[in-house]
């Protein structure tokens, strides 16, 4: 479902944060991306959403080149993927209910869709009592719990989540991966760049690890690795 | 795009309004002073042109036939003036006629004029020629001056032409102004909409990871930039329609029995009406769609 071929990237500062990346992720696979801090694991997932271009090479996801993909497509390539990030990115000034309808308003769904999508992902995150409330009256995790349901609100083919336990303590950092691996359970492709060691070493899955923009590792049910 | 999606934008763009408070009462200012200048310059210039049209109108020829000529050579002279085309009418005066009319002129003390010069006339006969193309006036004048027996041409062009360089002259220099108001109204317009959009630019982020098309980014902003535009020509209609009707009700009737005159009410405010507004929207929109651009690079 994603597969990249020989792929550059070189900012316009000239750091080069992919240096020849080959990787096949199939539909339905749990991937951990790790590696030390500046290694490109960001970059390297950013690739997959187009937020940014490879310099030079070929990411195909879904069957589409996406590197050859035309400015005005990529809104509707959105469409497929979700993505989270380690500061959730929720609008303060809506509750947690319009937060994730938001995604569904703003790509123009139907009122009744909405409503019956938005509970639906209430419930997979366990939080249906708290669909009225800000995003300051809720704790981190709860935060993180409201944007990986806006992530998946439209029934994506794969989540992107970007270091998503980053801000938050153990405890709650075993209730999103819970929902990860929930989703995945579903059949939803879940990528998720971590350094979290407990996580990959306990929860196993493939993981993917990068240096210096290179992957020097790449095993099924696979260890952290590293020693942070 | 559908109903509830325009209504949606709708109220975006009201909301952003509401909340820029300030800036938003300094683009609408700006704009309004911008279009009751154009507004009001617009009224003066088009009923100068009014004006110099209806003089123009009435623009003549007048030919003094040479005292020494006499009967045949005046014929040959009609004749030749006959055949030019471009003019339109030939009326004869003998001087008798002439010294009629300047008696008139005078009124009472043309009385005066005629103890003196009933034993010997000393005014010509003369041609009133006018021409087909008022524009031509000048150049008919000439070629006649060429002309044998022709003793002098007379025209009025020479006040007309003022007029209209007058008008000339003040075009130019209302243009200078006010493209340089509408750059600067555009400019505020653009700024005012750039902090909306700062102020929403999480909002922006999110709308372009889960998706949503460019165009449906920009809809608020377009909409926001028009309301600016259309606020802001809300005041300029009013008080020209106002002023323009005051203006028109003191003036016109002392033009009366006159050959100028102004351009009546209606239709002609319907007209500045319509410019103003859309100039309004032309300014709201260029300077929405001027910071809206940059922003959704990708
Ligand atoms: N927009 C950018 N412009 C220039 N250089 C960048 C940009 N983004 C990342 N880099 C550089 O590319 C390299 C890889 O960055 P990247 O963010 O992919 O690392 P990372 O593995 O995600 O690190 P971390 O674990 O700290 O998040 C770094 O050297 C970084 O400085
Ligand atoms: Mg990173």
């Amino acid at each position: 479902m994603i597969t990249m071929k020989e792929v550059y990237k070189r900012y316009p500062n000239g750091v080069v944060a992919a240096n020849g990346i080959d990787i096949q992720i199939d539909q339905g696979e749990f991937v951990y991306v790790v590696g030390a801090s500046g290694a490109g694991k960001s970059t390297f997932i950013k690739m997959m959403y187009r937020e940014e271009k490879p310099t030079s090479g070929q990411i195909i996801v879904n069957g589409v080149d996406i590197t050859k993909l035309k400015n005005s497509k990529v809104p509707l390539f959105r469409r497929n993927i979700g993505v989270v990030f380690q500061d959730f990115k929720l609008l303060p000034k809506l509750t947690v209910y319009e937060n994730i309808a938001f995604a569904l308003e703003v790509i123009e769904e139907s009122p009744r869709v909405t409503k019956k999508k938005v509970m639906e992902v209430l419930e997979l995150v366990n939080l249906k009592h708290k669909a009225r409330m800000f995003p300051n009256e809720l704790s981190g995790g709860e935060q993180q719990r409201v944007s990986i349901a806006r992530s998946i609100v439209n029934s994506p083919l794969v989540v992107i989540a970007d270091e998503p336990t980053g801000n938050l303590d153990p405890d709650t950092s075993w209730e999103i991966m819970r929902i990860f691996e929930e989703i995945n359970a579903r059949g939803t492709t879940v990528i998720m760049a971590t350094h979290n060691k407990e996580i990959v070493n306990t929860k196993k899955h493939r993981v993917i690890a990068i240096e210096n923009g290179l992957i020097v590792r790449d095993e099924q049910r696979g260890d952290y690795g590293y020693e942070n | 795009m559908k109903i509830r999606t325009l209504g949606r934008h709708i109220k975006e763009s009201g909301k952003s309004i509401a909340r820029n408070g300030w800036m938003t009462f300094a683009s609408i200012s700006a704009v309004t002073v911008t279009l009751l200048l154009v507004g009001v310059f617009y009224v003066i210039l088009m009923n100068l042109n009014e004006v110099a049209t209806s003089i123009e109108k009435d623009v003549s020829i007048k030919v003094l036939v040479d005292t020494t000529a006499g009967e045949t050579e005046r014929e040959d002279l009609l004749n030749k003036l006959k055949k030019m085309d471009k003019i339109e009418s030939i009326i004869f005066s003998s001087k008798e006629q002439e010294l009629d009319e300047l008696i008139t002129s005078f009124g009472d003390e043309g009385d005066l004029f005629k103890e003196l010069y009933e034993e010997r006339n000393p005014l010509n006969d003369a041609f009133i020629i006018k021409t087909k193309d008022p524009i031509d006036t000048m150049e008919v004048a000439k070629q006649i001056e060429t002309f044998d027996y022709v003793y002098k041409v007379n025209y009025g062009k020479g006040e007309v032409e003022k007029l209209f360089n007058v008008i000339d002259a003040s075009r130019n220099v209302g243009l200078a102004l006010i493209i340089g108001l509408l750059f600067t109204a555009i400019f505020l317009i653009s700024n005012t909409i750039k902090i909306t959009i700062n102020s929403r630019r999480k909002e922006i982020e999110i709308m372009r990871l889960v998706g949503a098309t460019n165009g449906f980014i920009r809809w608020p902003f377009f909409l926001e930039g028009l309301w600016l535009g259309i606020l802001g020509s809300i005041i300029p209609i009013t008080l020209i329609a106002f002023l323009y009707k005051e203006v028109y009700s003191y003036i016109q009737p002392k033009l009366e029995g006159h050959f100028i005159r102004l351009l009546e009410f209606t239709p002609f405010i319907y007209e500045v009406s319509g410019l103003i507004l859309g100039l309004g929207c032309l300014i709201g929109t260029l300077g929405s769609l001027l910071s809206v651009r940059k922003f959704l690079k990708v």
